[in-house]
């Protein structure tokens, strides 16, 4: 088996396709006041994440940068690109401006809260 | 051949062995403890002089995670757990381990198990096991 591919070239070496990723994995929550989301992205430094809202799509790509020491020949793959990436569809209620992002320990945090017309309102139902 | 099936001219028999041989070429068979693909991801590489191990383990204390070298075997074990869901919130999307893990790594037998480093960084664990100088590769000089 030819399973030499770099760790730290990822895939890019023998590249099935230029920009392809992994697809981290998320939880998303949702309570009253917004969407809270959680991406594992190992192996990523706080300056090669990338997070950008553009009209209603969130995408969050990132690259890998690992300390692979010279020479190294990889036996055993199970992270086989070097970058992640996903989009996200937000819905219309949801406040772009707001995102708050935290990263740490290659875990992704983001939360977006709902726009103040969105937020839920408890209608009093009249009997009569 | 004839140990192989009872009934040598048995074409679906022999269509079916080679499905299967033709499975064993490309997969590297499931492990004993269950998927291939766990927590943490594992990434498992060498030089002449060491043993690389990279565990993509994000998420956590790396005070929590219990790494060990026991003949020639590397454990990494630890716990992740869930985010916290508010009460009366929605989960939609659940698709991040969360729980006890355990992934074992044999290495090979030319590491020195006292000269070991473990790393966390980015939310990755990187063994480093240097192999025994003895095992290493030397120039020979030639008188």
């Amino acid at each position: 088996m030819s399973n030499k591919t770099d760790i730290a070239k990822g895939a890019a070496a023998d590249k099935p396709r230029e920009d392809a990723a992994l697809l981290p994995p998320v939880d998303v929550i949702e309570d009253a006041g917004g969407i809270t989301l959680w991406a594992d992205l190992p192996g990523v430094p706080k300056d090669r994440l990338n997070l950008q809202v553009e009209g209603d799509t969130l995408s969050i790509e990132a690259e890998l940068a690992l300390a692979v020491p010279e020479g190294m020949e990889a036996s055993h793959v199970e992270v086989n690109l070097p970058r992640y990436r996903r989009v996200f569809t937000l819905s219309r209620e949801l406040d772009p401006n707001k995102v708050e992002a935290k990263f740490e320990h290659g875990v992704l945090r983001l939360r977006i809260p709902k726009a103040e017309h969105a937020q839920p309102k408890r209608i009093e139902v009249q009997i009569g | 051949m004839y140990a192989r099936s009872l009934f040598p001219r048995d074409v679906f028999a022999e269509l079916d062995r080679l499905q299967r041989e033709m499975q064993q070429a490309f997969d590297t068979g499931p492990s004993i403890r269950g998927l291939t693909r766990g927590y943490p991801a594992l990434n498992v590489g060498g030089t002449p002089t060491s043993v690389e191990v990279f565990a993509f383990a994000p998420g956590l204390d790396p005070a929590t995670l219990d790494v060990q070298l026991e003949k020639g075997t590397l454990t990494i074990a630890g716990e992740r757990k869930a985010p916290e869901v508010p009460e009366k919130a929605t989960v939609h999307i659940g698709e991040r381990f969360a729980g006890r893990f355990r992934r074992v790594v044999s290495l090979p037998d030319d590491v020195d198990p006292n000269a070991i480093q473990a790393r966390y960084r980015d939310g990755v664990l990187h063994v480093s096991v240097r192999r025994k100088e003895e095992a290493q590769p030397r120039r020979i000089a030639i008188q």
